[in-house]
């Protein structure tokens, strides 16, 4: 991005929406989304140019990654269309090693002599970095699959649905919301297509069509006397589904104190409800501060495990490669290595997944062709494992690599990305209305606000859009400005409780970001309502 | 070639234009040309090298419009991507904020492109690591760092006879180096248009010079502290506020700009009247962009005048309807400083802590601005005008407004990036009392 833009746009995001800001792509006309793209043989000869060039050039590893991402965005505010933005991104990256060093170079001119010339590039980008000398890179052995292709099991394709459905939806929503008296609402819907090409001097040549869809919507409310404001977010999520995703069943509803959404959702009754809740965070009073047991919705909760389980397992990091950008890890190799480190307490089991059906992980290969699985991260309670990519697989023993590695897209070289990390539920029988029912002095939080965690991941805070006070065993009405603060390992510890499977919900996020350049990646994590005993609260109000 | 020139852009453009049928027709032209490497644990972990050049034509029918892109240059592509734009202009909903396109105006250059820079090769940046990274062998400490830099172009004309073109060239590198057993660790950040003032050894030092001193820290007990925060802490938590420097939000009441009973803040006194905050693209330290993307000329603004709000950006849409010129947001920030030194300013301190860097700041509440974030990369306790020990990191909860209204001393304003989005500032050193940290960190 120009730099020009960037002030310019993030002044949007003030009060508004805040939305993933996507790598880039080109504006195109809706039709080009009906276009499969070239044939999968021409991509296969495209490959085969660019692996035969690396090694021409002496290369003794090439992957080469033919990408078209498509991207629509339909964005609104109360009874306007602010933008409809079609976007559509086609190029090549090239990854080699020669010299025993990594080299990448991308091109969005995809013929068969700029693809070569890119090839080169990568290599030239090796040799040079060679000269600063290291260890050689170590890949983790990979068979080659042949010619392979997966793609999202979706229902509805996203980008075939008119882009007047879209835009009638959304002004429903933003019509639901002004007549349920908010102020201001911004809604959205999201789509994203990668149709990704990989081939690998291995011998693979995968052809992968992933889908995600992300609705969203924010209602501001405004108490013009006091100038106090307040808003409200969508509970819904992106995911890894197609356009079947917003018409929700009598099942998708998960009913209690605020309506919330299991495998789709209802855009339309999220907002009414939010119209209300945002009335009455108003009026609602501010928290004492203190030590309170809280409850979290796993609307809520996927947030806390991504910044607090999910980023401290990415073995990148606990070796160091992101010292200069996101940190390290406080889940350093002699912890894994104990076999003991007791990250949380015996009720805490976390998983690690590229397979579960509608998550924003959900893919049949990662970018560097391994195909992928589920395996433990924490086993009750107990650090077993971390994410790794083939050339830190040997680093913690394994033959093969866990299949982490994406890349946002062909221009970006691909490094370790987390898969989806969710918590998997308790084993007893719990509901939510019984796991209330015991706490004395709680507070139930619904929804994922403001974040916020250190470069090894001890210290966190985090916010929420709805707070509910829990005094003897009952809701006692909503509170607002509540934010927690704890260390990792005490917070994971002080987990009292998990409700059973039936209440199981993913939530996630499109624009998780790490590396330099930064890349972003989406991914999904789920669980069930959780309790967590004794955390300190804090009171976010101020005066300016 | 990714990078045209301005006659070459201008001649490219010309001809987009003249194939256009529309009521109104603006033609964006950009292109960049880059490379980078990121280095971890004393070696190159990846590397890359990329160029684009994108056209993109928007179309206007009345109130509606099409927007059209290509990264092909023949002459039937060119009246391809027109056609489209045309076509997609004619289904669109009519958009009710549309404003008509502005005519030619008189556009300066900054000098915002230096050669030197533009001519950055594989080999340089691998030579540049390459000093970064002996440094730190030296130092006993692992380095992890990034070089960056990047040569762009942008130019816009419209159907109005309206022609802007600029050019410029940027290199970014961060450092961090950490002592083998963990427990120190030191960071520095340097963006320059010009890579010849760019040093990452004499960077690398600093980075090392933190490490090594910031090992062992001691815990302090969290709570209100006076703090010193070098230029790249100050940055970062200021970032968060020019972002807000928007009169429509304000004026719809949702933003720290706004005014209980309505309206937005200018005229009011916010701030400490040491802070005077403005923008000017000409400004030889922090040249920018002399234009932004409504086609209007940005020229030196000032934001916070000794603390009140002076100005707020109004959009074209948004002067119009209140009645106002149109202000461009900022395209760079400057902060006026002080006299003092950084070492003056921990010597005229009694109690307090000096910070280097701050980290992974989020908004809390949009309404007062509060922010929360951490210590990170060499936080020090500082006594009677001497540093005398580092204290293990701290979480804070503060808003920039309140901070800027508990300035104690300014110091002399130098250039600093923001560490989440690279971009430079001119921002002084600062001494700011009762800082609110809210609890300890254990991470080094």
């Amino acid at each position: 991005m120009k730099r020009k833009d960037f002030i310019q746009l993030s002044a949007m995001g003030l009060g508004a929406l805040a939305l993933p800001k996507f790598a880039f792509g080109n504006p195109v006309d809706p039709s080009r989304f009906l276009n499969d793209g070239i044939d999968v043989k021409v991509k296969k000869q495209l490959a085969d140019v660019a692996l035969n060039a690396a090694k021409a050039k002496g290369a003794t590893y090439a992957d080469v990654r033919i990408g078209r991402y498509l991207n629509q965005f339909v964005t609104t505010r109360e009874t306007r269309v602010q933008n409809i933005a079609n976007t559509e991104s086609f190029g090549v990256g090239i990854r080699v090693i020669a010299n025993g060093c990594w080299g990448f170079a991308a091109t969005n001119n995809v013929t068969k002599e700029e693809v070569a010339k890119a090839a080169e590039r990568a290599v030239a980008v090796a040799k040079a970095n060679s000269k600063v000398k290291a260890e050689p890179v170590q890949l983790a052995p990979q068979q080659g699959y042949g010619e392979v292709s997966w793609k999202t099991p979706i229902e509805i394709n996203t980008f075939t649905v008119p882009v007047k459905d879209k835009v009638d939806l959304l002004l429903s929503v933003n019509d639901a919301a002004l007549k349920g008296g908010v102020n201001f609402v911004n809604s959205a819907i999201l789509a994203i297509n990668e149709q990704k090409y990989f081939a690998s001097t291995d011998g693979s040549y995968i052809d992968q069509d992933i889908h995600r869809l992300f609705p969203t919507f924010n209602v501001t409310k405004i108490d013009r006397a006091s100038g106090k404001f307040e808003t409200r977010k969508s509970l819904g999520n992106p995911v890894g589904m197609g356009y079947e995703y917003l018409s929700a069943r009598p099942q998708d509803k998960v009913t209690g104190i605020i309506t919330r959404y299991r495998d789709r959702y209802d855009m339309l009754e999220d907002v009414r409800n939010a119209a209300i809740d945002v009335e009455q965070k108003l009026k609602a009073p501010s928290v004492q501060p203190g030590k309170y047991d809280l409850i979290l919705d796993p609307s809520h909760l996927w947030l806390t495990i991504h910044e607090s389980v999910a980023h401290p397992t990415e073995l990148d990091r606990v070796l160091g490669y992101e010292a200069n950008y996101a940190g390290t890890s406080f889940l350093t190799l002699d912890k894994w290595k104990s076999g003991k480190f007791n990250f949380g307490s015996k009720l805490v089991n976390v998983v690690a997944d590229k397979l579960q059906p509608g998550s924003l992980g959900a893919v049949g290969y990662d970018d560097e062709g391994v195909q992928c699985g589920q395996w433990d991260l924490i086993k009750d309670g107990v650090l077993v494992n971390y994410q790794a990519i083939r050339d830190q697989a040997h680093i913690i023993g394994l033959k093969h690599s866990q299949g982490c590695c994406y890349a946002q897209s062909w221009a970006d070289v691909q490094f370790q990305r987390m898969p989806n990390v969710s918590l998997q539920p308790g084993k007893d029988p719990l509901s939510v209305d019984d796991m209330i029912k015991n706490v004395e002095k709680g507070i139930y939080i619904i929804g994922d606000g403001s974040f916020s965690i250190d470069q090894q991941r001890y210290n966190f805070q985090f916010g929420g859009q709805v707070f509910y006070e829990i005094k003897n065993g009952k809701i006692a009405g909503m509170i607002k400005d509540v934010a927690y603060q704890a260390n990792t390992q005490e917070f994971w510890n002080s987990c009292a409780a998990i409700a059973d499977k039936s209440d199981y919900r993913l939530g996630g996020a499109f624009n998780d970001g790490k590396g330099q350049p930064g890349q972003s990646n989406a991914v999904s994590h789920g669980s069930s309502t959780t309790r967590f005993n004794g955390v300190n609260v804090i009171n976010t109000a101020r005066k300016i | 070639m990714a990078i045209l020139n301005k006659e070459a852009a201008k001649a490219l453009m010309q001809k987009v234009l003249s194939f256009s049928k529309a009521d109104e027709c603006e033609v964006n032209l950009r292109g960049s040309d880059g490379g980078n490497i990121r280095y971890a644990r004393n070696a190159i972990s990846t590397a890359g090298d990329i160029s684009t050049l994108t056209l993109s034509v928007t179309s206007s029918f009345g109130k509606r419009s099409g927007t059209a892109t290509i990264n092909e240059f023949t002459d039937d592509a060119l009246k391809r991507v027109v056609q489209r734009a045309e076509e997609l202009a004619k289904l669109a909903p009519e958009n009710p904020e549309y404003m008509p396109l502005n005519g030619p105006a008189d556009f300066k250059d900054a000098p915002t492109f230096i050669e030197a820079t533009a001519k950055i090769t594989p080999d340089d940046r691998a030579e540049a690591v390459a000093k970064s990274i002996n440094v730190a062998k030296e130092a006993k400490l692992e380095a992890a760092g990034f070089i960056e830099n990047n040569t762009s172009f942008d130019a816009i004309m419209n159907s109005k006879g309206l022609f802007a073109y600029d050019t410029d060239t940027n290199v970014v590198f961060t450092i961090t180096t950490r002592n083998a057993a963990g427990t120190g660790s030191g960071f520095a950040a340097r963006g320059f248009n010009d890579v010849r003032k760019l040093d990452t050894d004499a960077a690398t030092r600093i980075a090392a010079m933190k490490a090594n001193s910031s090992a062992d820290a001691k815990a302090i007990e969290p709570g209100k502290y006076t703090v010193i925060l070098e230029p790249v802490a100050a940055t970062y938590m200021l970032e968060n506020m020019f972002r807000g420097l928007d009169a429509r939000s304000a004026d719809e009441g949702r933003s720290f700009m706004s005014k209980p009973g309505g309206g937005n803040r200018i005229g009011e006194q916010l701030m400490d009247e040491k802070v005077t905050i403005y923008s000017d693209p000409y400004h030889p330290d922090l040249p920018a962009s002399t234009w932004n993307r409504d086609g209007l000329p940005v020229n030196k603004t000032t934001w916070i005048d000794k603390g009140m709000v002076k100005n707020l950006a109004y959009s074209r849409f948004w002067a119009q309807k209140k009645g106002v010129q149109a202000v461009s947001m900022p395209t760079n920030i400057i902060m006026e400083g002080g006299s003092a030194s950084l070492e003056e300013l921990i010597k005229s301190t009694e109690k307090g802590i000096l910070v280097s860097r701050l980290w992974y700041i989020r908004m809390v509440d949009q309404q007062t601005l509060l922010l929360t974030g951490l210590t990170r990369d060499g936080t020090f306790y500082i006594e009677n005008g001497k540093i005398k020990h580092p204290i293990k990191n701290l979480r804070f909860n503060e808003s920039p407004v309140i901070m800027l209204n508990n300035v104690e001393a300014l110091g002399k304003t130098e250039r600093s990036i923001s560490i989440e989005s690279y971009r430079s500032y001119l921002i002084p050193p600062m001494k700011i009392r009762d800082f609110t940290f809210t609890s300890l960190s254990d991470a080094v």
